[in-house]
């Protein structure tokens, strides 16, 4: 089991956690993703580690609630554990100096950007952070992308803070203002993504995405996370999760991403109907029989 | 059931008589039913059948059951255990070359091995040496007492086992019951590999295999799940920061292979490995009380690609969760699948379709990326391949398309790449799979030995078992000598 020493909400429906993770801390690098489940019962679901500090043995994760999984992991509160972690899955962001890169993250997939940004500035580059979020209330983690960002840009949906817009109308300032430009990474929702790769498409930006298909193991053993890049089927958990976005098909994401939209909804409406319950039961399982689970001794 | 005649208890028949005994059958849940449910089909037998059973051997001077069983399993003897109601005398003398024999007498292909040798086969039907051996596994597993099992004394060495499968896990109760201190690493979050994630519990209850995990942990091996060795921690790590002094690597070979034919990406259309892990690891057959969910495709079509006991485990698994019309399509004949012939009998009298020398060429979607059909094609058998069966040409003008709600892939698998890829110096084949020696495990790594799916490419649990058997021996004699490679 993998303890939660701190939690906390950044903004409504998105939670931060320290997970105990000694192993991952010690690998974990940019751009790579745990995979979780929270108790017996519970799917197996990938989140990006945001930060890791080898020192303490501690991951932290930023999670937003979408489903069942994901609104019961933001049930926890620090104390609780979590059933089974493990990472660092996927391959690392590329890092090198490329010049000028723009870093895009919009919603959670701010969070997820954060600490390839971190390591692009690191690397010697000049980073111009844009983020976007749908209101004032969930824009995340602007002080840690202020101190890594040359320039930091952002938008809301409805204009509750800073510019009203998309981040694309800010890639598209950019390029209309003769900004040199030499790579360009997105995370956030697929349309958001899928906008990038078309606007940079036409100006031969190389652009890099990283893609959210649903996984299970993550060791490329399913193969239920194969996108399709080129024409041809890779494993967004271990060929990925970053790919060219001018390669990827991004309508087939969306197509397989939809498999199982009828019994994720039938869960979540099961599982608002009596959250507590299911708290509860998470609880006593980790109190209880499974203290057992993980590394033995 | 048929009745047969009972035999006295102790083996006093004369040969000839032995020879005129029909062999016992097994209790099974009858087809229809258990079509609907993912309990064990095979029911065991009771303390009497088993004792009817085995008075059928015959005691051979040469006993060919022992020679073709791959950990040669002393089945003369621990058969007579059997007709002196000694139970737990046969099960300890099965132990001393098989640690896994609730599984084996599961899941082996006997017809290959032990029973494909028995002489009693070449004139009536050969002993139910698998059943014997379930049955006393069964038999020990109820009556043993595992809190004070026996422990040799320590012998300060540490071994590394990377993956909990049949190999892993018989190198790691050999190694610990020499006294050496085991620690298992698991990827997933349940030990057992293949026998876990892959074969459902109709076939193998995963009772049985927490069981085995549960019967290790008591001999003091250490499990911790959740590592995937080469990314949450490397060989190299192990052996030089954790102080681990030998490392068996047992990590099969997992990957999925796809046709590459047109239509793979679309909503249906899974790998044997994924659709078998939503399943069985995963429990998507008791969606939502557990979470993981399947797609629905009750009362419609389902089709498995492939042969083996992989496509036979994912069609009759598709089978009890609904599948209106659920069919194997296979590009060989049945003489050629390689599937066990009690699970293509099994599937038969359930109502699996089998649909052979025949093979998808393209799938066909709705226009909104879901599987509607499938476009085949007819095969002829012609020459014999490098597998020594015929090899299926296609035959021109053939090609008709079939309705499909899902299709599952089950064409094979390959090696696991991670632990190569990670390791530096570790000698691996053309096709990615760990060169080791086939006496000693031992790999081009000192200290390194490497067993299992992963060095011969998918095989059988008994095989993988013997694999990590002489790997154990080969390690032990690694650690108590100087240890030169
Ligand atoms: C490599 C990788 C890294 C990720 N990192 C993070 C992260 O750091 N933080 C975070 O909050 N999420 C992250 N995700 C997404 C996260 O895994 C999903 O939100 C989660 O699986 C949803 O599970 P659920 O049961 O809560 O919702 P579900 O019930 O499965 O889905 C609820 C709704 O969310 C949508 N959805 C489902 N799966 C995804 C998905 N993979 N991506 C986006 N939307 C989806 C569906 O349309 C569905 O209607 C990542 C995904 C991948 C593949
Ligand atoms: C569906 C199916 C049905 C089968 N039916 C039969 C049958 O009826 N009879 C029979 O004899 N054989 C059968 N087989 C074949 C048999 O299961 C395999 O030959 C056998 O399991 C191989 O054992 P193994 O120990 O080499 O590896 P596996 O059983 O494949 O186990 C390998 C383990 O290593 C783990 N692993 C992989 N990489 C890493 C890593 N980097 N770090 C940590 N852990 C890792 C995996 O998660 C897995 O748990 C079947 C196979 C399948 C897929
Ligand atoms: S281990 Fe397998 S092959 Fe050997 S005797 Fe037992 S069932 Fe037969
Ligand atoms: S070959 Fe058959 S009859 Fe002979 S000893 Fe073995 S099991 Fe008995
Ligand atoms: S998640 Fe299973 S292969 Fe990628």
């Amino acid at each position: 089991m993998f303890k939660i020493l701190h939690a906390e909400f950044l903004a409504p429906g998105i939670k931060r956690f320290e997970i105990e993770a000694p192993r991952i801390a010690h690998k974990q690098k940019p751009g790579q993703f745990v995979i979780l489940r929270l108790y017996e019962q519970g799917e197996r679901i990938p989140i990006t580690i945001e930060h890791s500090d080898p020192e303490r043995g501690t991951i932290r994760i930023v999670v937003q609630s979408a489903g069942k999984t994901t609104t019961l992991l933001n049930s926890l509160n620090t104390g609780d554990s979590i059933l089974n972690v493990v990472g660092p899955l996927g391959k690392p962001s590329d890092i090198e100096k490329f010049g000028t890169v723009v870093v895009m993250g919009g919603g959670v997939g701010t969070a997820m950007a954060y600490p390839t940004a971190a390591a692009l500035k690191h690397a010697g580059n000049r980073v111009i952070t844009i983020v976007g979020a749908r209101n004032k209330e969930l824009v995340i983690l602007e002080r840690e992308l202020r101190e890594c960002s040359d320039a930091l840009m952002i938008t809301t949906d409805d204009g509750s803070y800073a510019d009203k817009g998309f981040v694309t109308d800010k890639l598209r300032q950019l390029i209309e203002n003769g900004t040199r430009i030499d790579l360009v990474l997105a995370i956030g929702p697929i349309p958001m993504m899928r906008a990038v790769a078309e606007m940079t498409r036409k100006e031969h930006i190389r652009t890099v995405v990283s893609l959210n298909p649903i996984m299970i193991d993550g060791t490329g053993m399913c193969g239920g996370c194969r996108v399709l890049v080129d024409g041809k089927s890779e494993f967004a958990c271990v060929d990925g999760p970053e790919f060219d976005a001018h390669r990827v098909d991004f309508s087939v994401l969306v197509q397989r991403n939809s498999m199982y939209r009828t019994a994720e909804q039938k869960s979540m409406e099961a599982f608002q109907q009596d959250p507590e319950s299911q708290v509860e039961a998470i609880h006593a399982e980790q109190t209880g029989a499974c203290a057992l689970k993980g590394i033995d001794r | 059931m048929t009745q047969s005649p009972k035999p006295p208890l102790l083996n006093v028949l004369p040969l000839k008589e032995r020879m005129k005994l029909p062999r016992q059958h097994m209790l099974e849940q009858p087809a229809l039913e258990r079509a609907t449910n993912f309990t064990e089909v095979n029911l065991g037998y009771s303390e009497e059948l088993a004792r009817q059973e085995a008075a059928r051997c015959l005691e051979c001077a040469k006993p060919k059951c022992t020679i073709d069983c791959p950990v040669g399993v002393k089945v003369k003897e621990f058969v007579q255990l059997i007709v002196a109601g000694d139970f737990m005398g046969a099960a300890a003398k099965i132990r001393e070359d098989n640690v896994l024999p609730a599984i084996t007498g599961r899941v082996c292909p006997q017809e290959d091995h032990c029973e494909g040798g028995c002489l009693m086969g070449k004139k009536v039907q050969p002993l139910g040496i698998g059943y014997l051996e379930r049955f006393v596994a069964d038999y020990e597993q109820r009556h043993l007492d595992i809190s004070n099992l026996p422990k040799a004394p320590p012998t300060g060495k540490k071994v590394a086992i990377v993956g909990s499968g049949p190999s892993g896990l018989t190198a790691a109760g050999d190694l610990v019951q020499r006294g050496h201190q085991v620690h298992v690493f698991e990827a997933l979050h349940t030990p057992g590999g293949v026998l876990v994630y892959g074969i459902p519990e109709f076939r193998l209850p995963k009772q049985i295999i927490r069981e085995q995990i549960d019967y290790m942990r008591a001999m003091g091996v250490v499990f911790e799940t959740d590592v995937v060795v080469g990314r949450t921690v490397t060989i190299d790590e192990l052996m030089e920061e954790e102080g681990y002094d030998a490392v068996f690597i047992g990590t099969g070979a997992g990957l999925p292979q796809f046709m590459g034919i047109p239509g793979e990406h679309f909503n249906g259309v899974y790998s044997a490995n994924e659709f078998l892990t939503r399943i069985n690891l995963m429990h998507a057959y008791e969606f939502p009380k557990y979470d993981e969910p399947m797609v629905d495709f009750r009362g419609k079509n389902v089709a498995v690609v492939g042969g083996g006991n992989t496509a036979l485990d994912a069609i009759r698994s598709a089978l009890r969760l609904g599948a209106g019309k659920a069919f194997i399509l296979y590009r060989r004949s049945e003489a050629e699948m390689p599937a066990r012939k009690e699970e293509v009998e099994h599937a038969k009298q359930e109502g699996i379709e089998f649909q052979v020398l025949a093979a998808p060429l393209e799938f066909l979607d709705d226009g909104k990326g879901w599987l509607t059909a499938a476009r085949c094609q007819k095969m002829a058998l012609g020459e014999p391949d490098a597998s020594g069966r015929r090899r299926p040409v296609p035959i021109e003008g053939s090609e008709y398309e079939i309705p499909l709600a899902v299709a599952v892939i089950a064409i094979g698998t390959s090696a696991n790449p991670i632990v190569q890829s990670t390791t530096p110096g570790l000698n691996t084949n053309k096709r990615n799979y760990i060169e080791a020696d086939p006496t000693t495990q031992r790999t081009s790594r000192k200290g390194v030995f490497a067993g299992g799916d992963i060095v011969t490419g998918s095989a059988t649990v008994i095989l993988a078992m013997g694999a990590g058997r002489r790997a154990a021996k080969s390690i032990h004699e690694y650690l108590s000598t100087s240890g030169d490679w």
